[in-house]
């Protein structure tokens, strides 16, 4: 087996030396701060990119909630100002109501007034009617004229039964 | 997987684990010869180095795709380091993520056809355990003192049972680095072998050669896992006895 000839152990010892070192002092001093550098630079830049992001979130979270604050006080005086104008609405069309209720009443009233009188005269002039043709007729049936007052008090006997 | 054709080798399935000198150096009685085991440790250095310098190049904000894989690669071993030893020793952090790049890429640099895999040699795996070894042992007497002398004692442990447990405690400690090294040394020795030795049934078998011909694809994927597995292993084992070393049990 090669690797138990000692007469080549001085060699790879030496040459393992001579380009272990080297290589070590390559990455310890050129190599592996680089690379750490170029990490950290890294690093740093991620951190600094979310802690903007995150300032900028906070700044978007505040002006939302303002924003919000502002939507919620508009929508109260919105609803404020709907429920003092449905009430004055509502005020107003009460009072119209009444007033009309008023009016029409005060029409009917004058209306049956009407009515009434004018019935009263329709039966006042229907009972001088019936008491004329009842004379009429009774002069012409019995030839006798009977005294008007009988007649209509015959007359009014018999609308006061009719109703 | 080197098909090691070398000069006595012939088709011996460890011929592809053979040294060969491509530029002899002789210093003192050492023989330092620039070796194919060399030119792949250069290779690999290069190649880890060059891959970092070249991806990290620009440092973009928004990475490519050379720099995210050094940031990934670098990432994973961080993570890992992270976890096991934690933020007090990250000075010791380089030292894990050369050995986990240096092995990583010695071992996927052996999968390449004719390549060479320094890192199935017993001598280079040991000199790297030993290596974190010692430095692990030093810096836990440099930070307890002979403190660290009561890592051997298993905490809650009757007294009685003491004699016995010590022992065992030591040993187990001292064969850290030999388990170390074995560990990584042996999984590529036996992969490697293992893929020579069945590929060498393709051409014996004539038609019936595709199954060990399937069976070699299907090892080497099996393979570049081990070759992965092995680096983050071995590098998961550093982090854990720096870890001992700094916080004891």
């Amino acid at each position: 087996m090669p690797q138990l000839d000692p007469s080549f152990f001085a060699t790879q010892l030496f040459w393992l030396l001579l380009t272990l070192v080297p290589l070590y002092f390559v990455l310890r001093r050129a190599v592996l701060p680089r690379i750490s550098e170029v990490l950290e630079a890294r690093q740093r830049h991620i951190d600094s990119d979310l802690e903007k992001a995150t300032k900028l979130r906070q700044e978007a979270e505040s002006v939302l909630a303002e924003y919000e604050k502002a939507l919620a006080k508009a929508r109260a005086e919105a609803a404020e100002a709907i429920k003092r104008t449905s009430n004055e609405m509502a005020a107003e069309s009460a009072k119209r109501h009444q007033a009309f209720g008023q009016e029409l009443a005060a029409k009917t009233q004058d209306a049956e007034d009407r009515v009434a009188k004018a019935k009263e005269a329709a039966l006042a002039q229907v009972a001088a009617v019936a008491s004329e043709v009842a004379g009429a007729a009774s002069a012409k049936l019995i030839g006798t004229n009977l005294p008007a007052d009988k007649i209509d008090e015959a007359i009014k006997d018999t609308m006061r039964g009719r109703g | 997987m080197a098909e090691g054709a070398g000069q006595g080798g012939g088709h011996s399935p460890l011929a592809q684990f053979e040294i060969k000198e491509i530029v002899p150096i002789k210093l003192g009685g050492l023989d330092l010869s620039f070796t194919n085991s060399s030119l792949f440790m250069v290779i690999a250095v290069t190649l880890a180095a060059s891959f970092f310098l070249v991806g990290m190049r620009r440092g973009a904000l928004v990475p490519g795709r050379w720099q995210s894989a050094a940031e990934m690669t670098y990432e994973f071993v961080a993570g890992l380091f992270r976890d096991t030893v934690g933020h007090e020793g990250r000075q010791y952090f380089p030292i894990v993520f050369t050995l986990f790049m240096f092995i990583l890429i010695g071992n996927l640099l052996g999968m390449l056809p004719y390549s060479f895999t320094f890192t199935s040699h017993i001598i280079v795996t040991f000199a790297m355990a030993a290596a974190v070894f010692i430095g692990v042992t030093v810096l836990g007497f440099a930070k307890h003192g002979m403190h660290f002398f009561t890592f051997f004692v298993p905490p809650g442990a009757p007294i009685a049972l003491w004699p016995l447990l010590i022992p065992i405690e030591i040993i187990s400690y001292l064969s850290r680095p030999i388990s170390l090294s074995v560990r990584l040394f042996a999984n590529m020795l036996a992969g490697h072998t293992l893929l020579k030795v069945i590929a060498g049934f393709i051409p014996a078998l004539a038609i019936f050669g595709v199954l060990p011909l399937a069976l070699v694809v299907a090892l080497i994927g099996l393979e570049i896992l081990i070759a992965f597995l092995q680096a983050y292993v071995f590098a998961i084992l550093t982090c854990l006895y720096i870890n001992d070393a700094l916080h004891m049990h």
